[in-house]
């Protein structure tokens, strides 16, 4: 089997694989350990950026 | 306004200085006062084409001012030179802001992108008027303006992006994602869309590559997504930046941030058939437009409810901040017009509503109301930090231009209801000897009232446009209006404990 034939036969099953990508995310969003992550991430916008004057 | 804290040391001159980071502000002012400008000059082009519409007398009798060559005059001034400076604006300053970096290229590439993509829209708008264009909606311009529009793109992708990959903050906000988004789709949509042959090489005139349904199919792939992409992910950027700054919260569900950007990503590219409906189009791709669209109803929602949910704990600043309730009623309108979108895009629905004027409000709900609303909402907040001001010349016009711009809206999508199913059920009227029971002139003639309703509605949206104006010029000024302050924040906890 050449590279060809092995992209072709995994192209063909890509709603799968997009499936797989998209559950992926999901795990990570909803992963217990990254809440710290998320609650630092969402503090971005309101951090001190001199705007005040 | 929380009180004024200063970094000792702080500068405030053209870059403000926090910490040790510089921002690069005077393009963003340039970005701004285009934004309200070009806002008031499509506006207006819209309540003139509207005013056609009822009155045809007013195409002058002349080729240039004929409504077909106006009314992308109106489409692009709204969506690419409005919405467009908007989207520049703010997400070159929430970027440098959430990636605590000056713009990435220095000065000179983002002024190079304010005055090349302005001069793109004045040569555009001179192209439609002198009667050149390549006959697919939102993407008029001919192929050698689409060039030019390439190389600006092409900038402004590696300012963005530049500015992103050198950040001092080790996460990338969730606004920078979508526009991120909305920056790279875009590229790839107008490259699609417009793979033209141009007749002779110093003539404008092309003809496009595909041709038929395929020509129809692409079309629409970049039509769908321009309003996918350019009108929904870049505003979305906004939101999730401009809303919690305005509201002093941080986003009520980061992680919903997440699986509402990566839902939006991967269902929106797909809607685009719902256009075709009951054309050449194969009939699978029309069954897949119209799902990918109503599955659409989860992300666009999951998307409303986290912006409108910011606010939760803090619901009296609606009442006491109209900056803020802008963006909150820009929100629902989102939710109001995505809800509208997949109830359209079912064939039984879009069997009665395509072609009429139902789809005309559609758009315009998302459009005003959304759209229009959240750039409001930016821009207001924009001013007096980018003018080095401690608030607005004033709240209370604010909040008339609030209320303006609002009634302007329900006249207009509810003249366009009534007016769009009126004339989707005279088109598919018959007599009982089973003969169409109307002629179309007969739906036009119906159609004249409500036409004449819906450019009260836009001549009330830039009666709000223009009061606006007022207020930022004399905001600008560092002039401050003698009014009734909106209650102070003793009053409130009162009120919260009663």
């Amino acid at each position: 089997m050449d590279l060809d034939s092995i992209t072709i036969a995994l192209r063909s099953f890509w709603t799968v694989w997009l499936a797989l990508l998209f559950t992926g995310i999901i795990v990570y969003a909803m992963w217990p350990g990254n809440r710290g992550k998320f609650d630092r991430a969402a503090q971005i916008p309101l951090k001190e950026d001199g705007q005040e004057f | 306004m929380a009180s004024a804290t200063l970094t000792p040391g702080a500068a405030l001159g053209s870059q403000r200085v926090s910490e040790d980071v510089r921002y690069y502000e005077d393009v963003i002012r340039l970005f701004v006062i285009a934004a309200v400008f070009w806002g008031v000059i499509g506006f207006l082009a819209g309540v003139f084409i509207a005013l056609q519409l009822a009155f045809p007398a007013l195409n002058l009798g002349l080729e240039w001012t004929s409504f077909g060559r106006l009314r992308p005059v109106h489409t692009s001034a709204v969506i690419f030179a409005f919405g467009g400076n908007v989207l520049f604006a703010t997400s070159l300053y929430s970027v440098q802001r959430t990636s605590r970096q000056f713009l990435f290229g220095g000065e000179g590439l983002s002024k190079f992108i304010f005055w090349n993509y302005n001069i793109f829209i004045v040569l555009a708008a001179l192209s439609y008027v002198l009667g050149f264009s390549q006959g697919k909606e939102y993407a008029e311009p001919e192929w050698i303006l689409d060039l030019y529009l390439t190389v600006i793109w092409v900038i402004y992708a590696v300012v963005f992006v530049g500015t992103v990959m050198t950040r001092r903050e080790s996460h990338i906000y969730v606004a920078n994602w979508f526009f991120m988004a909305f920056i790279l789709t875009v590229a790839v949509l107008h490259l699609g869309n417009n793979v033209n042959l141009p007749v002779s090489l110093f003539g404008m005139k092309s003809y496009t590559f595909v041709s038929g349904v395929q020509s129809a199919m692409v079309q629409w792939w970049y039509g769908h997504n321009a309003v996918g992409f350019f009108l929904t992910a870049g505003f979305l950027g906004i939101m999730y930046y401009f809303v919690p700054k305005r509201a002093e919260r941080p986003v009520y569900s980061y992680r919903l941030s997440i699986v509402h950007f990566w839902t939006l990503i991967f269902l929106y590219i797909w809607a685009g058939p719902h256009h075709l409906h009951y054309t050449a189009l194969p009939d699978w791709a029309q069954t897949l437009g119209m799902t990918f669209s109503v599955m659409l109803w989860m992300p666009s929602w999951g998307g409303m409810i986290n912006g409108i949910m910011t606010l939760s704990g803090a619901w009296d600043k609606l009442r006491t901040d109209p900056v803020l309730r802008f963006m909150v009623a820009s929100v629902a309108f989102y939710g109001m017009s995505t809800f509208e979108g997949p109830l359209m895009s079912v064939k039984a629905v879009n069997a009665l509503s395509h072609y009429t004027d139902w789809t005309v409000g559609h758009v315009h709900s998302g459009a005003l109301g959304w759209v229009a609303f959240i750039s409001f909402g930016a821009i207001y907040f924009l001013v007096p930090v980018l003018w080095k001001r401690q608030q607005l010349y004033s709240l209370r016009l604010v909040s008339l231009h609030f209320w303006t711009a609002t009634i302007g809206i329900v006249l207009y999508i509810t003249a366009m209801w009534v007016s769009g199913i009126m004339q989707g059920l005279m088109w598919r009227a018959y007599d009982n000897l089973g003969f169409l029971q109307y002629s179309f002139v007969e739906t036009v003639a119906a159609m004249h009232p409500f036409y004449v309703i819906r450019a009260m509605g836009g001549l009330l949206f830039v009666a709000g446009a223009l009061i606006m104006v007022y207020n930022l010029w004399r905001t600008a000024k560092g002039d401050v209006r003698i009014e009734k302050p909106y209650v102070s924040a003793p009053h409130k906890t009162a009120v919260g404990a009663a």
